[in-house]
C-alpha cells in the first residue's frame, strides 16, 4: 500500500511537471505577445517596445523564462499579472474559493443524488427503475451551458427566487451555478451506479451472502455496494475533475468569480503569468481526483494493491 | 423415521422473453437424516435449480409450486425471518466455484465469521478462533496467517475447503453440495471429496450431493436420484445401481462411463442431445432419444412408480427389464 502511494504520488509529481512545460510552451508558441495588450491600439517605438519585452523577460529565450518561472512557483512566487500589476497568487487566490466552493457543493448533489438514484434503479427493478434510467437519460443530455440558461431563466428570471449572477448573499449565488454544473455527472453517475450494483446483485458471492441467512440490508452494504464501489468512485474522481474544467462556463454564465471566470478573462487579455497559474492548478486538480480514486480503490480491491509493482 | 427434507411436486417456472418456461417438473424427493443422496444429470437437468428450489434462492420472478418441507415445516410459506434463520442454521450451501462464490474483496476470516457474528451475535474474536479450528479440521495448515489472506492469494483447493469449513461453522443438519469439485484440479477433487464425506459422517448431516459424475455420486451416497429435463426418472441405492438400473436413460449414463478394466474402443454416448423441462413435450421427456420408445411414449407422461426396489419412470420399464433379463440369460 505504502509503495502504491509513494507510486502515485510520483506520478502525481512527474503529470504536473510535464504539463506546466506544455501550458507554457504552447502560451507564447501562440500568436499574439502579452506587449501588444499592454500597447493597446498605440504603436510604441522601437525603444518603448524593447523596454517592455525587457521588463517582462520577454527577450530571453524560452527555456531560460520556463526555469525562471519554474523556480519562482517552486517558491512561491506565480509571478505578476500582465494586465494589472497585481501578484498572481493574489488574483488566483480571491477565485479560489468560491470556486472549490462552488466544485464541493456540486460534488455532494452528484454524490448524494447520483448514487441514491443509481442505488434505488438497481434494488428496485421495474417502473422505479424504469423511472431513474428516463430521468438519468435525460439529465446526461443536459450540458451545463444549456443547464445554466435554463436555470437562469426560470429559476432567476422568472421565479425571481435565486439570483442569475454574482456570489449572493451565503450561498445563494451558489445554488443555481452549482445544479448547473452537476446536472449532467448526477445522470452520468446514477447511470454508472446503478449498472455496477445491477452486476454486483447477480454475483455468486450475493447469492452465497443470502444462503448463509444474512439480512437483505446488510449484504446489500457490505458485498454489494462495497463491491460496486470501483466503478463508481472511477466515476466520481473524473466527473469531479471535469467540473473543474466546466466551471470555465458556469462561472462565465453567472458572472461568479472564481477561476473559471479569471481564466476566461486572462486568455483573452494574453496575461500569461495568470493563465499558466490556473491551468496549472486546472491540472492538479484533474490529477489529484485521479489519483485518489485509484488510492480508494485500491482500499476497496486488494487485488488492485500490486498494481505499483506490476506497473 | 420422519424425513429431513421431502420435496413433493416441486415445479420452478421462470419468466423468459417466449413466455413462462417451466424448469422443474414435479420433483418429488425425500431425504432421511444424516442420509447423503446424489442428485446426477446432464447440464440443465434441473439439478441445481433443485437445490434453489430447497433454499428459495431462486431467480427473480420465479414462480414455484408443490411443497419443500424441511423437518416438517414448509420452506415456501415461511416468512423473512424464518427464512433468514433455516438458511442460516439448518441448511449449508457448498457451490460450484469458491472464487466466484466468496467475495474477493473481503478475507477469508471476514468470510467465515461474517454470519456468526451478523446472525448470531458471536463475539468476533470468539468467532475467529472457531474459523480456526474448523480449518484445521479441513486440513489447512498456518490457519491462523488463512484468517488473514484474501481469496486470491490462496489456490481453489484451498478456497473450496475453506467454503466447506464455512459452511460446518454453522453447523447446520443438512448440506447441499453442487457439483462442490466440478472447478477443481482432478487430484485436489479426491481430497476435497474425502473431506467432506469424512466430516458429514461425523457430524452426522444429511446432504444432497449434485454431480453430473455418476461415478462420484456412487462413490459418496447412499442413494442416487438421477434427473431428466427437470424430472427425476429413476431413484436406486447406490449399492443396486449398477445391477439393477432400469431406465432407459440411467443404462446410457452407464453405458457412457470410460472403464478402466474394459479397453471398448468407443464409449457408448446417450444419442441426441439434453432437453430442458420446457421443451419437453406432453409425453415422456427422454422419448426423443431414447432406444425403447414407442408412440405412446411421445403421448402421455409416465408417473415415478416402485421398480425392482427402486423408483423409475418409464413406461416400458417391465418390457425392456425383461427383455435384458433375456438377452443376458
Amino acid at each position: 500500500m505504502a509503495r502504491l502511494l509513494l507510486h502515485r504520488l510520483g506520478g502525481l509529481v512527474t503529470t504536473l511537471l510535464l504539463s506546466s512545460v506544455v501550458i507554457f510552451g504552447s502560451l507564447y508558441l501562440a500568436p499574439g505577445s502579452p506587449e501588444n495588450v499592454l500597447f493597446g491600439n498605440r504603436t510604441p517605438s522601437a525603444a518603448a517596445r524593447a523596454a517592455v519585452r525587457h521588463r517582462l523577460h520577454l527577450d530571453q529565450p524560452l527555456p531560460v523564462r520556463y526555469w525562471d518561472w519554474l523556480t519562482g512557483v517552486l517558491h512561491g512566487d506565480l509571478g505578476t499579472s500582465m494586465v494589472t500589476g497585481q501578484p498572481v497568487a493574489d488574483r488566483v487566490g480571491s477565485g479560489l474559493g468560491t470556486t472549490a466552493l462552488l466544485v464541493l457543493f456540486a460534488s455532494l448533489l452528484v454524490v448524494v443524488l447520483g448514487l441514491g438514484l443509481g442505488l434505488l434503479g438497481a434494488v428496485r427493478p421495474g417502473r422505479l427503475d424504469g423511472a431513474v434510467s428516463a430521468v438519468s437519460a435525460v439529465s446526461v443530455s443536459v450540458p451545463p451551458f444549456v443547464a445554466a440558461t435554463v436555470l437562469i431563466s426560470v429559476f432567476a428570471v422568472r421565479l425571481g427566487w435565486l439570483p442569475a449572477s454574482g456570489r449572493g448573499n451565503g450561498l445563494d449565488g451558489l445554488v443555481l451555478p452549482a445544479v448547473a454544473l452537476a446536472l449532467l455527472s448526477c445522470g452520468f453517475l446514477a447511470q454508472v451506479t446503478r449498472n455496477a450494483v445491477g452486476e454486483q446483485l447477480g454475483r455468486e458471492h450475493v447469492q452465497t451472502a443470502l444462503a448463509r441467512g444474512l439480512p437483505r440490508a446488510a449484504v446489500l452494504r457490505s458485498h454489494v455496494l462495497r463491491n460496486a464501489l470501483p466503478p463508481i468512485v472511477t466515476a466520481i474522481g473524473l466527473l469531479v475533475a471535469g467540473m473543474f474544467a466546466s466551471t470555465l462556463v458556469v462561472e462565465s454564465a453567472f458572472a461568479l468569480p472564481g477561476i473559471g471566470q479569471l481564466t476566461i478573462q486572462s486568455v483573452a487579455q494574453k496575461d500569461f503569468p495568470v493563465v499558466q497559474a490556473v491551468a496549472l492548478l486546472l491540472v492538479a486538480a484533474f490529477v489529484i481526483c485521479n489519483a485518489l480514486s485509484d488510492l480508494v480503490q485500491a482500499l476497496i480491491d486488494p487485488r488492485l494493491r500490486t498494481a505499483g509493482r506490476t506497473a | 423415521m420422519n424425513p429431513l427434507l421431502d420435496l413433493s411436486g416441486v415445479t420452478v417456472t421462470v419468466p423468459s422473453a417466449e413466455g413462462p418456461r417451466r424448469l422443474l417438473d414435479g420433483i418429488d424427493l425425500s431425504l432421511a437424516p444424516g442420509e447423503a443422496l446424489g442428485l446426477v444429470g446432464e447440464s440443465g437437468s434441473g439439478k441445481s435449480m433443485t437445490m434453489r428450489a430447497v433454499t428459495r434462492l431462486l431467480p427473480r420472478g420465479a414462480a414455484v409450486s408443490g411443497a419443500v418441507r424441511y423437518d416438517g415445516a414448509e420452506v415456501l410459506a415461511m416468512d423473512a425471518g424464518a427464512l433468514r434463520r433455516y438458511r442460516d442454521h439448518e441448511v449449508g450451501l457448498v457451490f460450484q466455484d469458491p472464487r466466484a462464490h466468496i467475495n474477493p474483496t473481503r478475507r477469508i476470516g471476514a468470510f467465515l465469521v461474517e454470519a456468526l457474528v451478523r446472525n448470531r451475535g458471536v463475539g468476533k474474536r470468539e468467532a475467529l478462533a472457531r474459523a480456526a479450528a474448523v480449518l484445521a479440521e479441513v486440513g489447512i495448515d498456518d490457519p491462523q496467517r488463512r484468517l488473514r489472506q484474501y481469496p486470491h492469494e490462496v489456490s481453489g483447493g484451498m478456497l473450496q475447503r475453506v467454503m466447506i469449513a464455512s459452511v460446518l461453522l454453522a453447523e447446520p443438519r443438512l448440506i447441499l453440495a453442487d457439483e462442490p469439485t466440478t472447478a477443481l484440479d482432478v487430484t485436489i477433487q479426491r481430497e476435497v471429496v474425502t473431506i467432506l464425506d469424512r466430516l458429514r459422517r461425523e457430524r452426522g448431516m444429511g446432504m444432497v450431493f449434485i454431480t453430473h459424475d455418476l461415478d462420484l455420486a456412487l462413490a459418496v451416497c447412499g442413494r442416487v436420484a438421477v434427473m431428466y429435463a427437470g424430472r427425476i426418472v429413476e431413484v436406486r441405492t447406490a449399492a443396486g445401481l449398477h445391477e439393477r438400473a432400469a431406465h432407459p436413460y440411467t443404462l446410457g449414463l452407464l453405458g457412457s462411463r470410460p472403464s478402466i478394466d474394459a479397453r471398448s474402443a468407443r464409449l457408448e454416448a446417450v444419442p441426441g442431445r439434453p432437453i430442458a423441462a420446457y421443451e419437453a413435450g406432453a409425453g415422456c421427456a427422454f422419448a426423443p432419444r431414447c432406444l425403447f420408445a414407442m408412440e405412446a411414449c411421445d403421448r402421455t407422461a409416465p408417473p415415478l412408480r416402485a421398480f425392482d426396489d427402486g423408483l423409475v419412470r418409464c413406461s416400458r420399464v417391465e418390457e425392456i427389464h425383461a427383455a435384458r433379463t433375456e438377452a443376458t440369460a
